[in-house]
């Protein structure tokens, strides 16, 4: 059907391919002649390397993440000890980092703003895309080719005239200008959602348009039920594309309450881990606070990522 | 096409024609205006005619900050590159564990900047960090990575190493495209692993490769986050050198922090200039090794 489904069945082959006795896709699989040695090729000497390098290298991804719950929870002194479970653990340290600054606060911020960036630019690229996918009008691939130019565009040309825009409209100091552009739709996910609209049957709106459904109906009732897996992607994309933005609170946000969490976690690693007493393990509590949503976002919406990503090249 | 539909076409996409014209191409218009004053948003701005331009020639700075950006670009991409293929690949065929495998590398994306850049500053830390408490154990001596000015770019490039788990799920996908019937019949005629390496597999995801590449390299040249998070802030030690400054830094304290808006617009130009050359060399370059599956779209 859509492109976007394509990602699960070569997932499912290579589960089905392990005990195979093909051949595989270059790293030293034995010699030329393996297809001649009889039994699953799980048993040649290659397996067990490949998993041990494996597991190296998922020892190298998490475990700085380990560390990081490690270190939040140690004592000062401690921190840079490198042992996995803290000798006394001080949850107190949390109580510090909520000294140090508003960081419930920023992390209220920081879901408002991403909630709002997400769900603007889900539903305005939504539109803007079913636009390009279904209708067909003159100068459609013009303004389509358009659209994909400005992911060309580094954020550094437009990022001062539009500081001066939200400037004149007295907006600079609130979280207005961290979300407002996403009503207009943004550029890659426009292109991701066209693709899947464009894999939706014609016949499915046509039919629709027989039975009197407005235009506007038909992206409503058909086009956006049946793309809720892309506009997942889209949503949850852009949710963690805000949470990590540290560039636009740094321009717009003075106010410290304002803060989204990366601007308040700046602030933090600043004043006790770059100065100060250098009071890392508070530093390292509002990392903690700061990571902590987007991991478990991730384990809640992990498989619609995980495609995303993988079909987003495949695309592009 | 009826002109009702062409009507109700133009509906659809009218939210994206206004926000162009708002927040893209009236502001280029405006940047690149400002790119020959002196606009400093308080006061009188004047025409300054190519003083910016010639500035961006005699500022060592940017030139600096410049090499430094292209540095850690030259090292993180290709190094990037190499990993997530190499992880992609071990990670084909290892069956069922795959899917946690995949999961494991992908979970430090999810971690935001500030905070990657906020732990590799203790995990790289040079007496007693743990980077170099591992290296140790295969009798390395680990550097400063965090206060030595000629390790901050191969810190910054770290950091990112530990967020490639982009590019492997992107690069197992395209693997899993690969036909086996290819390996099969370059096996029967006798080509061993390495060549089947480089004229089936690597050829057959080229086109993944290329897009991580270009995604990749446009990203470094605009780095920001990581730099500014380990090094740069208001309290800026003395120490921090300008060896981790690169160029986005560089203009966000020009337009942001000194309110040199004018001189920042002229920089945010030739970073636009930088980036379209790099890429149209890289498509240059890419159209003659990249392989698309059948004449696709």
């Amino acid at each position: 059907m859509s492109a976007l489904d394509e990602s699960t069945p070569p997932a499912a082959a290579a589960a089905s391919a392990g005990k195979d006795v093909g051949p595989g896709t270059g790293w030293g699989e034995g010699a030329p002649s393996a297809p001649s040695r009889p039994g699953p090729r799980s048993w040649s000497w290659w397996s067990p390397l490949r998993l041990a390098l494996l597991w190296l290298a998922t020892a190298a991804f998490v475990y700085p993440l380990v560390w990081l719950v490690s270190a939040a929870l140690k004592p000062k002194s401690q921190v840079f000890d490198n042992r996995l479970i803290p000798s006394d653990v001080q949850w107190h340290n949390f109580v510090e980092v909520w000294r140090a600054g508003p960081v419930l606060q920023w992390l209220v911020n920081s879901v408002v703003v991403g909630l709002m960036a997400a769900t603007t630019v889900t539903l305005s690229s939504a539109l803007v895309a079913f636009g390009f996918a279904y209708f067909r009008f003159r100068g459609r691939g013009l303004v389509f080719g358009l659209v994909l130019s400005t992911m060309m565009l580094p954020g550094a040309v437009t990022m001062i005239p539009v500081y001066l825009i939200w400037n004149h409209l007295g907006m600079v100091d609130t979280q207005v200008p961290l979300w407002a552009q996403n009503l207009f739709g943004s550029a890659f996910y426009i292109f991701l959602l066209r693709q899947f609209f464009l894999g939706i049957p014609r016949e499915l709106f046509e039919a629709a348009r027989v039975d009197g459904c407005s235009y506007f109906g038909m992206f409503r009732r058909i086009a956006l039920p049946l793309a809720r897996p892309a506009l997942i992607i889209v949503f949850v994309f852009e949710l963690q594309a805000s949470w990590s933005d540290l560039m636009k609170p740094l321009i717009y946000l003075q106010t410290e309450s304002y803060f989204t969490m990366p601007r308040g976690l700046k602030l933090i690693v600043d004043s006790f881990a770059l100065s100060g007493e250098y009071h890392w393990e508070i530093a390292m509590a509002a990392t903690l606070l700061a990571t902590l949503p987007m991991i478990m976002m991730f384990a809640f919406a992990q498989r619609h990522i995980l495609d995303g990503i993988a079909t987003s090249a495949k695309q592009g | 096409m009826s002109r009702h539909e062409s009507r109700g076409g133009w509906w659809f996409i009218a939210p994206w024609i206004v926000g162009f014209l708002v927040f893209t191409a009236g502001p280029m218009v405006v940047s690149l205006v400002l790119s020959f004053t002196d606009y400093s948003l308080v006061g009188q701005s004047h025409a300054v005619g190519l003083e910016n331009y010639r500035d961006l020639w005699s500022d060592p700075r940017v030139r600096t900050s410049l090499a430094n950006t292209f540095t850690y670009a030259a090292m993180f991409v290709p190094l990037g590159t190499a990993v997530a293929l190499g992880l992609a690949m071990l990670l084909q065929r290892v069956g069922r564990m795959a899917g946690f495998f995949r999961t494991a590398f992908y979970l430090p994306v999810m971690t935001p900047a500030v905070a990657a850049g906020a732990m590799f500053l203790l995990l790289l830390n040079g007496q007693r960090g743990l980077v170099n408490e591992v290296l140790g154990w295969v009798g390395i001596d680990g550097p400063n990575w965090t206060t030595d000015p000629a390790w901050l770019k191969p810190s910054l490039a770290v950091v990112s190493l530990w967020t490639v788990g982009g590019s492997i799920v992107i690069y197992l996908a395209a693997l899993h495209n690969v036909p086996r019937q290819l390996h099969e019949a370059a096996m029967l005629d006798g080509a061993g692993p390495v060549r089947r390496f480089w004229h089936i597999t690597l050829p057959m995801i080229s086109g993944a490769l290329f897009f991580t590449v270009i995604t990749h390299t446009i990203a470094a040249m605009q780095m920001f986050d990581q730099a500014y998070t380990m090094f740069y802030g208001p309290q800026q030690k003395a120490t921090a050198s300008d060896e981790s400054l690169v160029y986005m830094v560089y203009l966000f304290q020009n337009a942001f922090q000194f309110f040199k808006m004018g001189f920042a617009s002229s920089m945010a130009w030739l970073l636009f200039v930088i980036i379209l050359l790099i890429t149209a060399l890289q498509f240059r370059i890419g159209n003659r090794f990249v392989y698309y599956e059948g004449e696709s779209r």
